[in-house]
């Protein structure tokens, strides 16, 4: 099977100050599948992700994103990805259809599309009670759903999440990710951080990170089998074992 | 105790490892003291006078000349008729014109009689006053030294004497309002802000529901700037007498006293203040839009408060800067001790304990 | 264009949502432009006076009467001795001590001589100096009403006399609200659109609703646009409320056009709200934002030249005002209600604040980083 290469980087690093957050990273997402990108908390996940998405500049190394640059083009790829962010970052203070209504507006979806789809997006998500409701008052677990529907509102190729179910009840969790296969049933990339290692089962591949250096990069399956676990958590366990950093 | 010796430094960190906020805390004080204490003064000098000549014999240049010579003004003589007098108003370049009449000399020599017009600008009525006062004077004198070689009789000869201030140093009456704006402004703002800032990121729940009492909490927030504001006074202080020459005639202690008095003060405010928002947009609107201009045109630092009507006379009685900058001359420039001010200290004390009282109040409503 | 009217829409809606925030930045300059201008009064009208005579003659009866009867003074306190006045004058009941010796009359007469000694609680020099002046004009004025009660004939035309006649324009009646009402309103526009401007992209930081704005493709320009618009609309119906308030409260009614007053507030505004959002994008916190805005604040508002003239400024001072965009609005109002001046005297004006709204704003947008 020939693979859309969607995401390539080359020995991409951060530095701040003398600290290496991300040590040359280099690896390739293809088009369609669900990459999980695992590590400990303060691993350098979200470091990298955001070098990904065009919002912090790398120190050296290179990326191309949906075939741009992430030194040059960044709002090229800002135009093609879709980004929900660890820390919920709606606006709290307005409801959630304006909330819609904004972020498609800033994509540049036309009046109508935004019309037709919000509606389409609050009725799958059983929002109707709620669409003129403030944001504010959402428990989280809805207020996650809704970034994740607002981050692939205007159809992107690729949707970066960090750490998308971090506080959030099993059942919540699972209805996630059901989202997230459909997402990608609909050809949409899904690139997401995660520490729950359960969740890595759910993807087509896995890297695991450690102290900012990607220490694997595989299917769970063949992850498993090639360290003889029987499960992600015990993978991670294993390869994790001489971390310094993170809690 | 403990605890809050450990919530203490918790605030502290978070303090200094802002080294922005620390720099703008530490570094604002010293900044404004100085350049209010030396721009700010009601001293008239340099002002921009126009000279429309139209004479221009020899007794006219003696007068111009005079003019020219003194520090209070500067002279433009491109002004050549009438006309454009109203014109160099406009443009806001001259404050004042001064007109002489035609054939000054001959009509001074012969008719005994010569005319000077002085035309002020008085969209600022006191600046008016003060030109067109220091202009006749330089005219009079003049005057008087043609008649000199007439000795009037039945004289009234005047002695001056000017209180407490005798080089009419500009600094003396500036520098104790600059004293009370700032110490009150910063210390209210740091308190209500510090606190609100806990309530709008949602940490304040935390704290509240850690097993210290909750005024415990408040108060462990409020410490750190207390002794961020001591630092603060200690440098106003200093800068006040060996920078800007202000002279501390009575005790320093009594002053360092009723100054940890007012600090408290301005603290509680900004406890009640941050009682009543919780927004630290709120918080800052009240405590600069709300408090900037009312302190500054209240407190006797602007403008006099005898000349104010009375209701205003009143109001200005719950700026607690009021108080404060008449402790601070009453100690510094006239020397008095606490016999003196004891009436202004009780007032202080009773609105800290009033601003204190409300704040709880409203606090354990909220819980 | 469109990605602006949707980040305009938002920002009104979010202004609207509070009502807390709305009705501070309405209420608080109302209030303040209603009450404030009337403590702005530098006219010696009730100068506090404390006599000690110790003549007690016709002459001093006399003179005392000049005083109280001037409208310059207020007697207080009529004090046996000197020491006694200073107490006076140190609890802060009088301003001014008027010291008749024994024998004034009698010296007066006999020796053609005679002398008072004035004491002025000189803390605040220019109100000391006022007050000695218009004793000393009292004191002359009842000299030679005592000269021509003694010289029969006064020898006309002996000695050259120089007429000193002094108009005033602009306020012929010196009235200090003209004077005062439009530079508070301007101070009180400034602050609100500052404060509001230079918490509003760092509250985003904090929040982190930026992140969310920064990894859509938004450009900088109508980031900053779509914050500036709104804040701008705000601040100028702020501004007409405070005109119609000046009218109705103080009878204030632009000499000038109405309209160039209008349009260089609006410039200036954008000037303004320009820096508080620099302020925004340069600040990490809102709580830094807020102290930087403290600061700039202060500065603008007692060097911008409405409580203290700039002409009486040392140089380096001076050169501050320039650089202070409120010294101009001030002065600006100034001109326009009071002179009437037009739009060719106002030309430099109107070119600096220009360049100001320019130069903040331009800053403000390559300040703003979507990248970090």
């Amino acid at each position: 099977m020939n693979k859309e290469i969607v995401i390539k980087t080359n020995k991409l690093t951060k530095k701040f100050g003398n600290f290496i957050a991300a040590n040359e990273l280099t690896f390739e997402v293809y088009k369609g599948e669900i990459f999980g990108f695992l590590g400990a908390n303060g691993a350098g996940k979200t470091t990298a992700m955001k070098m990904l998405i065009g919002i912090s500049k790398p120190s050296f190394g290179d990326a191309k994103i949906a075939g741009f640059d992430v030194y040059k083009q960044t709002e090229q790829i800002k135009r093609n990805i879709g980004y929900m962010s660890q820390k919920f970052s709606l606006y709290e203070d307005l409801t959630v259809k304006e909330n819609v209504r904004l972020f498609g507006g800033i994509y540049g979806l036309s009046d109508k599309e935004i019309e037709s789809k919000s509606e389409e997006l609050i009725n799958k998500l059983g929002m109707q009670q709620e669409a003129d409701k403030l944001v504010a008052s959402l428990p989280l677990g809805w207020k996650q759903k809704l970034s994740f529907s607002i981050a692939i509102f205007h159809s992107p190729k690729i949707v970066f999440l960090d750490e998308p179910t971090g506080g959030v009840d099993p059942v919540t969790r699972r209805q996630f990710w059901d989202m997230i296969y459909e997402a990608a049933h609909n050809g949409i990339t899904v690139f997401v951080t995660t520490h729950y290692m359960d969740e890595a089962e759910y993807c087509d591949r896995v890297s695991i990170m450690v102290d900012g250096v990607i220490k694997a990069l595989d299917s769970p399956k063949n992850l498993k089998s090639e360290n003889n676990a029987k499960s992600m958590d015990e993978v991670f366990l294993i390869l994790a074992r001489g971390a310094k950093r993170g809690e | 105790m403990k605890q809050l010796l450990t919530f203490i430094r918790k605030e502290f960190h978070h303090i200094l490892r802002d080294t922005r906020t620390m720099m703008v805390l530490l570094g604002l004080p010293i900044v404004q003291l100085l350049i209010f204490g030396f721009a700010i003064t009601n001293e008239t000098r340099n002002s921009n006078i126009a000279i429309l000549d139209n004479a221009k014999d020899e007794v006219t240049q003696k007068i111009i000349s005079r003019m020219e010579s003194s520090r209070y003004f500067d002279i433009d003589r491109s002004l050549t008729s009438n006309q454009q007098i109203e014109s160099a108003f406009k443009t806001g370049k001259i404050k004042l014109a001064v007109v002489f009449q035609q054939n000054f000399q001959n009509e001074l020599a012969h008719a005994n009689k010569a005319q000077i017009q002085l035309i002020a600008d008085a969209t600022d009525p006191n600046q008016a006053t003060t030109l067109v006062n220091y202009a006749s004077s330089i005219i009079m004198d003049y005057q008087s030294e043609l008649n000199q070689q007439n000795n009037l009789p039945y004289t009234i000869n005047t002695e001056m004497r000017m209180l407490y201030n005798p080089e009419l140093k500009g600094a003396y009456s500036s520098v104790p309002g600059v004293m009370g704006m700032i110490l009150l402004l910063i210390s209210t703002m740091m308190t209500s802000i510090s606190i609100v800032r806990e309530k709008e990121m949602g940490t304040m729940e935390i704290l509240l529901v850690s097993p210290m009492k909750p005024m415990l909490v408040i108060l462990s927030k409020a410490i750190p700037y207390f002794i961020v504001s001591l630092v603060n006074i200690a440098t106003i202080l200093l800068l006040s007498v060996f920078v800007l020459g202000m002279p501390i005639q009575g005790s320093i202690f009594l002053l360092i006293a009723v100054t940890i008095l007012y600090l408290l003060c301005a603290l509680s405010l900004g406890l009640l203040i941050s009682t009543v928002t919780n927004s630290q947009l709120a918080a800052m609107l009240i405590s600069l839009l709300g408090l900037l201009l009312p302190v500054v045109m209240l407190s006797g630092y602007a403008f006099p408060i005898a000349n104010m009507p009375l209701p205003l006379q009143v109001i200005s009685n719950i700026v607690p800067a009021k108080w404060y900058i008449i402790m601070v001359k009453s100690v510094m420039i006239k020397g008095m001790g606490f016999a003196g001010i004891w009436k202004e200290s009780l007032i202080i004390i009773g609105m800290t304990f009033f601003f204190l009282f409300i704040s709880v109040k409203r606090f354990k409503v909220r819980l | 264009m469109r990605t602006l009217k949707f980040l305009l829409r938002k920002e009104f809606l979010q202004i609207f949502r509070n009502k807390l925030i709305l009705r501070m930045i309405f209420i608080m300059p109302v209030l303040q432009l209603i009450i404030l201008p009337f403590a702005a009064n530098y006219e010696m009208k009730n100068i506090l006076l404390s006599i000690v005579d110790r003549d007690h003659s016709e002459y001093s009866r006399k003179l005392i009467n000049k005083f109280t009867s001037s409208g310059y003074f207020k007697l207080t306190n009529l004090s046996s001795s000197y020491a006694d006045a200073l107490n006076v004058i140190e609890e802060d009941k009088a301003d001014l001590i008027i010291d008749i010796p024994q024998n004034f009359e009698k010296d007066l007469l006999r020796d053609s001589q005679s002398k008072i000694m004035i004491s002025a609680n000189a803390i605040n020099g220019q109100t000391a100096g006022l007050a000695v002046s218009y004793s000393n004009t009292i004191i002359r004025e009842f000299n030679n009403e005592i000269r021509t009660e003694w010289i029969q004939q006064p020898r006309l035309n002996s000695q050259p006399v120089i007429e000193i006649t002094s108009s005033n324009w602009f306020n012929p009646r010196m009235n200090y609200k003209y004077f005062i009402v439009p530079g508070v309103l301007a101070l009180l526009v400034t602050l609100v659109g500052f404060i509001l401007t230079s918490l509003n992209i760092v509250k985003e930081k904090e929040t982190g609703t930026i992140e969310q704005l920064n990894v859509s493709p938004i450009k900088k320009y109508q980031f900053i646009l779509g914050k500036l618009i709104p804040f701008w609309i705000l601040g100028m119906v702020v501004l007409i409320i405070g005109f119609a308030v000046s009218f109705v409260i103080y009878g204030i009614f632009p000499q000038g056009s109405f309209l160039i007053g209008f349009s260089f507030a609006g410039i200036y505004l954008i000037a303004i709200l320009g820096f508080g959002l620099l302020t925004s994008t340069f600040a990490e916190t809102q709580q830094q934002a807020m102290f930087i805005a403290y600061f700039f604040m202060m500065i603008f508002v007692l060097l911008g030249g409405l409580f203290a003239p700039i002409e009486n400024m040392p140089d380096w001072a001076k050169y501050l005002t320039y650089i202070n965009p409120v010294s101009y609005l001030i002065e600006v109002m100034r001109m326009i209600v009071l002179k009437g001046s037009g739009f060719a005297d106002l030309a430099k004006h109107f070119g600096i604040i220009t360049m100001f709204a320019v130069v903040l704003n331009v800053l403000a947008i390559l300040n703003y980083k979507k990248t970090t």
